[in-house]
């Protein structure tokens, strides 16, 4: 290669960065646009002109928000029933994985095949049954309504199995020898070999769950029951038509999910990769 | 060694056993009784007449029906073969940057994926404001006389595509960033022997190699888009509802608006079928040009 060239290529180089970081800060504007308002008084935000930072910076919308409507109780509903979703998808999906990847069983074969079936499904066409049902059980406008729904999650079995199918046989022989016991096996040994993919996999569990939006509106009507992504776009009321406001309750709905993403950043992603199937 | 193997057999069926209740509840038995009643003239909660096919020929001549169809086909033209050009594109830029800066850069395409769709929309909601948002004074910067963007129907799909493809790019693009890193740097030191400019390096070697990938996330973005509902529903909020209507939005209306549970049933069916359709037709289409390059 003549140094031109490489001169040349350079350049382009160049321009392609400048352009790629000049893209991203578009793309994260509407972001950094809607904590800016939600900073502003009422009568800046609608001035008919762009401000890139308020003249007189406040947090009342934030104690408005936090004394005077419901959000405090939506947090505790999103953080219950998240919570809930992902101990017990994550629980009962490693148990299953482990027991299909590595023990014999009747059916065996048959309950993998059914999973990577209902892979395929849209859940979203079973919200007329799962309505029937948790209405059947007494569950509307109940924690335990909005979390039932959610506990199917296929994708999370199929990587743990992949995982424990990587895992040398000789660990399980090994340990069979010793005379440990099968919980002992599943417990001291391969679980804690798969802690970083439960840690990753429980993240976005918790991310899926304080995102999901249509079951927790449809199994929720009264107001104190709602989660918090449900909420703020239900009570016009509680915000008016304060536009601050109403952006401070989307930032206080985001910020969570925001805050577990930059600080677990890597996990993140790494799960993310592999419930899409590609091995990170 | 008998007795080790039914132990081990119990253990296992104890552990399969709190996932089998579950989506034996929550999956099989709606799954089931989603056809059952289809077939019937079942309002939304309670038991109805057989009444045959008729929920299903009914749709037919179903004038909202064929809205939410339409809607829903235009609305994966505009969102799945653009969105994942745009990721893939992004996707080449963030690549080449490193360390810190990758990180950071990366962060913010990715933070809006992250974010639940009601913030979403109260964003965008805002951005776009007829009389406030700031995308309407960069209208009137350039001249563009300025749209009620959610209260009209020729502009209403091809915004809430706009939104969605910025909302879930940041997905594309990890998927687009995990690719690329697996292409062995020898190869394009190869190529930059060979006198290779940046084109037809794109041409001949990454856009192939990374046409796995670019399957893949079309794929997913095709299932995901077809199932479209809460950004739909949240902009249409105050707007006109019956002319945005998309599949599981009309599954919505029938059900929990008319009451009309079998009839809201065969509209479900549909779009199962038709999901689980590309899902299998995908899978053997992977397999078979799997089995060609092999």
């Amino acid at each position: 290669m003549t140094a031109a060239t490489a001169r040349r290529l350079n350049n382009i180089g160049l321009v392609i960065t400048v352009i790629t970081v000049l893209c991203a800060v578009v793309w994260a504007f509407p972001l950094y646009w809607a904590v800016v308002s939600s900073l502003k008084p009422e009568d800046e935000v609608v001035r008919p002109y762009i401000e890139l930072w308020p003249d007189t910076p406040t947090l009342s919308h934030y104690v408005f928000a936090l004394t005077k409507t419901e959000i405090g109780r939506w947090y505790i509903n999103s953080i219950v029933t998240a919570a809930a979703v992902t101990v017990l998808t994550v629980s009962s999906s490693l148990f299953c994985g482990y027991a299909i990847s590595q023990l014999k069983f009747p059916f065996r074969s048959m309950l993998w095949w059914l999973i990577l079936a209902s892979f395929m499904v849209p859940m979203q066409t079973l919200i007329i049954n799962h309505f029937e049902l948790v209405a059947d059980l007494g569950l509307i406008n109940t924690w335990s309504g909005i979390v039932l729904p959610q506990l199917i999650h296929p994708v999370i079995i199929i990587v743990y199995k992949q995982f424990f199918d990587g895992v040398p046989k000789d660990f399980r022989e090994a340990a069979v020898m010793d005379n440990a016991s099968e919980w002992r096996i599943l417990t001291r040994v391969y679980i804690p070999m798969n802690w970083g993919v439960t840690t990753a996999l429980s993240i976005v569990c918790f991310i899926w769950s304080w995102n999901s939006f249509l079951w927790p509106f449809l199994a929720v009507t009264k107001t104190n029951m709602m989660t918090i992504t449900v909420g703020i776009t239900q009570v016009n009321d509680a915000f008016g038509v304060y536009y601050a406001r109403q952006l401070t309750a989307a930032v206080l709905a985001g910020l969570p999910v925001a805050l577990v993403y930059l600080i677990f950043q890597r996990r993140v992603t790494e799960a993310i990769t592999l419930s899409a199937g590609i091995k990170g | 060694m008998l007795r080790n193997r039914r132990r081990e057999t119990l253990f296992a069926l104890a552990l399969v056993a709190p996932f089998v209740a579950i989506y034996g509840l929550v999956f099989v038995y709606p799954t089931i009784k989603l056809f059952m009643i289809s077939l019937t003239d079942a309002p939304l909660i309670g038991g109805g007449n057989y009444v045959g096919f008729d929920n299903y020929t009914r749709l037919a001549s179903d004038r909202r029906f064929n809205t939410a169809v339409w809607n829903t086909a235009y609305f994966v033209l505009i969102t799945v073969v653009p969105g994942t050009l745009i990721a893939f594109a992004i996707a080449l830029g963030v690549n080449r940057l490193r360390g810190r800066l990758q990180a950071a850069i990366l962060a913010l395409f990715f933070l809006p994926y992250i974010l639940p769709v009601s913030v979403v929309y109260l964003l965008w909601d805002w951005t776009l404001n007829f009389q406030f948002g700031i995308a309407m004074h960069v209208f009137d910067l350039l001249g563009i006389q300025r749209i009620p963007v959610f209260k009209s129907t020729a502009w209403f799909m091809p915004a809430v595509g706009v939104i969605t493809i910025w909302w879930t790019a940041g997905f594309s693009i990890l998927l687009f960033l995990a690719g690329l890193r697996a292409i062995p740097a020898e190869i394009y030191e190869a190529a930059a022997l060979d006198n290779a400019g940046i084109w037809s390096t794109f041409r001949r070697i990454t856009w192939p190699l990374m046409w796995p990938i670019t399957a893949l996330v079309l794929t997913i973005q095709l299932i995901s888009q077809l199932k479209i509902f809460d950004q739909v529903y949240l902009f249409s909020t105050g707007g006109r509802p019956n002319d945005n209507v998309v599949l599981v939005y009309y599954v919505f209306q029938r059900a929990f608006q008319s009451d009309q549970g079998g009839r809201a049933a065969a509209v479900a069916v549909v779009l199962f079928i038709i999901v689980i359709v590309v899902s299998v037709l995908n899978f053997q289409l992977t397999r078979l040009s799997g089995g060609r390059s092999r």
